[in-house]
Formats: structure tokens, C-alpha cells, sequence
């Protein structure tokens, strides 16, 4: 993929007019010169665009997928996508790894923040401090749960009653299959914390689920 | 190890994200306590059934190509975005400088100094890429097209059954080879289908697997006799492919999962083939 120098680049920037009139020492013609500047510049500017979008494309379904569960909106959704692969498209020449998904699922993310943060549709500081109680005293039995648990409404319905940050780490695992330290990256929560939060989430979503049977029945 | 301690670990184990040992100090918990055995299988279970039965939203088309036009819009208006911020070549008028040995070397000389490192930089810089085996690099690119060709077009498989006993049956009457196929799906890899298709100048067989909501391409043909057994792996255009063979077949999968799954499909594959 091509990288270029950003002084390399300076140098391709229009020639204003006042400074062609400075340019009296290069032996060319100043407008020759500028255009080839610019020609080469549009080149660049294609290139780079046809090169991202090969690399970030392929994901698209990923970071619809990741915002519109963050968002519970399609048109947010949907907006926060194409802001997050403009951002992403302005910084790609910073990116220099191997996991383009990752790394743009990152800015997906941060993007969809920023928007419920600004509409204050979350609650950032969940705390669920109560015990996790994987067994035991549940009033739905795990087998009548396992038999709702292919019902894509009631799932979808008892994620969304979760706080962004189970809905988020519960895509990242369970659909993208992101490994802990993925999700650390992604999610910019300390390694440790993965499998505690991620542990909680399914807790929490179980019990969604299991108060959702509950009520059918 | 106690049972609370299982407990905690238990999402940790069932993600396979533990280290060993603690990995096997859970398996002998919960070979000893039946308690908590019963608890990590309704666990597992559960949640295998929760993460394929979420939905995916995928995006629309449109929204594909307004992606597309705003970064072309985007590059019309600031065309030069890597730059420093604020950044402004200056042309200062050139100080009078003392004269100095290069003034006195005809300038058409510097010129043919200069064409000469050019084309020195050029060669070393072109060159080692053309060595490359321009050959893969083909082949990878007609993967690509295939891999996304299937999935667009809604042509995923000709045949589609989560079977090997159906699949193989077809694909070996329409083909001149009985490509090994396999069912994964107890690993978590259900087999979707197989295809034909046409690559390398040959018919090839094209097995669909899927892990979550990705699609893997496994296409599979006949091992030239000159070829060197060897694994290769690339990443192009966001699509992952791994190629390996074995003493009868050629094989290249192409996925948009990550490689370290990519790689463990391919451990799968082969721990299933039949060896003869």
C-alpha cells in the first residue's frame, strides 16, 4: 500500500500565485510545474481512496452491524458509519496493522459514543455490583431457556434493554469472535476486566431473557 | 480449585481464553464436582444458542455506495489530508550563494547525475516485487473475485446442505476429482454447501463453510505433481487467505474472519480428512 511522506507532499501542494512569482530561480515554467503538481496530487488522492477502500470495505457489514446495536437506530446507525469511514479514511495513513477490522470497529465505536453521549441516551457508569449466580434459584428453568434462546425477536429485545457497554462486548464476542484482547483494544477496557464485564453481559442478558419468558408464560 | 473460583473462571474457559494450567485445573473441578459440570454445559450451551441466534444487521447497499461518494467528495475538497496541519511549502527567494563547485559543473551533467539515482531507486525499489511470485498474486486476486462473487450474487453453493454425504456425492459426479469433504460443525463450522468453480484455469470444487456470520470459501483441486507441500498466508483486501496442500489436494480458503481462525479452520480440515 502506498505511504507517502508527509513533506513529500507538501512539496505536491498548489503553487499560489504569489509564490509562483517567487519561483523565478527554477528553471521550469511555474505553470508547468503546477500542473504537474496537481495532476500528480489527484493521482495520489485516488490512489489512496481506491486503496482504503479495498482494505475497509470488506467490513462494512461488521461496523453497520456494531453501531446499530449501539444505537438501536438504523439512520443513527447508518450515520455513524459513514462519519466513522471518513474519520477512519483521514487517519488510515497512521494505520499500519493487520486487523483493519478491528482497527475500524475501534472508530465505529468511539463514534457511536460520542453520539449517545451527546443525546444522552446512556448511562456510561453501569455499575452491577450484585453477584453472579450461574446456577441456582432461577424461576425459569436453563432448559426452558435454552428453548427460547433461538427466538431472534426476544433476544434482540432483551439485549436492548442492556447498557451499551454488555450490548457492545457481547458483538464483539460472540459475533465477530474478537479475542479478549481484541475487545481490550477495541473497547479500551483493561485485559483483566474482558472476562469479568463479558461474564456479567451474558449474566445479564440471561436474566432479560429469563423475565421475558417469564411474562409470555 | 473451588467451585466459586470455577464459577468466575467458567466464561474465561469457555471462550478458551484461559492459560493451560488454569484450564486444567477447571477440568479437573468439573470432572470432580457434578454441580458445577451441570452448570458449565448449560452455560456453553446457552450461549452458543444466544450468538447464532442474534441477529445481524448487515448494511444496504446504499449505504455502501454513500460511503463511497463521500470519501471521493472528501478527497475534492481537502486533496492533500496527510499533510502537517497548516503546512505550506515556502518558496524563499534564493539567498545569493558563494560559488561554489557545483556552479561550475554544467548543469545538463547534475542532470544525467540525477536520472541515473532515479533509476537506481527505481530498480532496487521495483525490482524485488516483480520477483515475487506474480503467479499468487494472480490466483489471490481471482480468490477474492470468487469469494465475493459468491456471496453477492447469491450464488453461495449449487448444492446446499450441511451433508458431507450429499455434498461430496455431487461435486464428485461433476467434477474429474473427489475433493475430501468434511463436517465441522460440532467445532463450531457447520458445512453450507459446495459450488463449482472456475479457477487456475480448471474446474474446482468450492466448500461453504460458515463460522458465526462469516463465510468461509475452501476451494479445493487436484496437487500438480511439482509442487512443494507448503502453507501460505496472506491478507488482501481486508479477506484472509490461507493455502496449504497435502499429497493429493491443493487447497485455498478465503474468509473475512482473522487468520488465527482461518488457521484453526485449516487445523480442523485436515485433523478430519480420512488419512490413508
Amino acid at each position: 500500500m502506498p505511504r507517502y511522506d508527509p513533506n513529500k507532499i507538501a512539496m505536491a501542494l498548489p503553487l499560489k500565485t504569489a509564490d509562483a512569482s517567487q519561483t523565478e530561480d527554477f528553471e521550469s515554467d511555474p505553470k508547468i510545474v503546477k500542473f504537474v503538481v496537481v495532476k500528480k496530487r489527484e493521482e495520489q488522492a485516488k490512489e489512496e481512496v481506491t486503496s482504503f477502500e479495498e482494505a475497509m470495505l470488506p467490513h462494512l457489514d461488521a461496523a453497520h452491524n456494531l453501531a446499530k446495536w449501539l444505537l438501536r437506530n438504523e439512520q443513527d446507525a447508518q450515520d455513524v458509519v459513514q462519519e466513522a469511514y471518513l474519520r477512519a479514511f483521514r487517519s488510515f495513513s497512521g494505520f499500519h496493522g493487520t486487523n483493519g477490522r478491528a482497527w475500524l470497529l475501534t472508530i465505529v465505536r468511539n463514534t457511536s459514543y460520542t453520539l449517545l453521549k451527546k443525546s444522552h441516551a446512556i448511562d456510561l457508569t453501569t455499575n452491577f455490583d450484585e453477584e453472579i449466580h450461574a446456577t441456582g434459584h432461577d424461576s425459569v428453568s436453563p432448559a426452558t431457556i435454552l428453548e427460547h434462546s433461538e427466538d431472534a425477536q426476544l433476544i434482540k429485545e432483551a439485549m436492548d434493554e442492556l447498557p451499551a457497554e454488555f450490548r457492545e462486548i457481547l458483538i464483539l464476542r460472540h459475533q465477530e469472535g474478537f479475542s479478549y484482547k481484541e475487545i481490550a483494544d477495541i473497547a479500551q477496557i483493561p485485559s483483566g476486566t474482558v472476562m469479568s464485564r463479558l461474564a456479567r453481559a451474558r449474566a445479564k442478558l440471561k436474566e432479560r431473557l429469563e423475565t421475558r419468558i417469564g411474562m409470555e408464560k | 480449585m473451588n467451585c466459586e473460583e470455577a464459577i468466575k473462571l467458567m466464561d474465561g474457559y469457555l471462550d478458551g481464553e484461559l492459560d493451560p494450567i488454569t484450564s486444567q485445573a477447571i477440568e479437573q473441578h468439573l470432572r470432580d464436582c457434578a454441580r458445577c459440570d451441570q452448570a458449565y454445559k448449560t452455560h456453553g450451551s446457552l450461549i452458543h444458542a444466544i450468538g447464532n441466534a442474534t441477529p445481524y444487521f448487515k448494511a444496504s447497499a446504499e449505504l455502501g455506495e454513500r460511503i463511497q461518494s463521500s470519501l471521493r467528495e472528501e478527497t475534492t475538497e481537502y486533496p492533500v489530508r496527510n499533510g502537517v496541519p497548516g503546512a505550506q511549502i515556502q518558496f524563499h527567494k534564493r539567498q545569493p550563494e558563494p560559488r561554489s563547485i557545483l556552479s561550475e559543473i554544467p548543469w545538463n551533467w547534475l542532470g544525467l547525475a540525477a536520472a541515473i539515482t532515479l533509476a537506481a531507486i527505481i530498480v532496487l525499489n521495483v525490482a524485488p516485487r516483480l520477483q515475487r511470485p506474480e503467479a499468487d498474486r494472480f490466483l489471490a486476486t481471482q480468490l477474492i473475485a470468487s469469494h465475493v462473487r459468491s456471496l453477492m450474487a447469491n450464488h453461495l453453493t449449487d448444492v446446499a446442505s450441511s451433508d458431507q454425504h450429499t455434498v461430496k456425492p455431487w461435486l464428485d459426479a461433476k467434477l474429474d476429482f473427489a475433493p475430501p469433504v468434511v463436517d465441522l460443525s460440532q467445532k463450531g463450522l457447520p458445512l453450507i454447501g459446495g459450488r463449482l468453480d472456475y479457477l487456475d484455469n480448471r474446474p474446482v470444487a468450492a466448500l461453504i463453510y460458515q463460522r458465526r456470520q462469516h463465510f468461509i470459501n475452501l476451494f479445493v483441486w487436484p496437487a500438480g505433481s511439482d509442487t512443494a507441500r507448503s502453507t501460505k498466508a496472506m491478507a488482501r483486501q481486508g479477506y484472509q487467505l490461507l493455502h496449504w496442500e497435502d499429497s493429493d489436494f491443493n487447497y485455498w480458503a478465503v474468509s473475512d474472519i482473522n487468520d488465527k481462525e482461518l488457521q484453526e479452520f485449516k487445523q480442523l480440515f485436515e485433523d478430519q480428512i480420512p488419512h490413508h
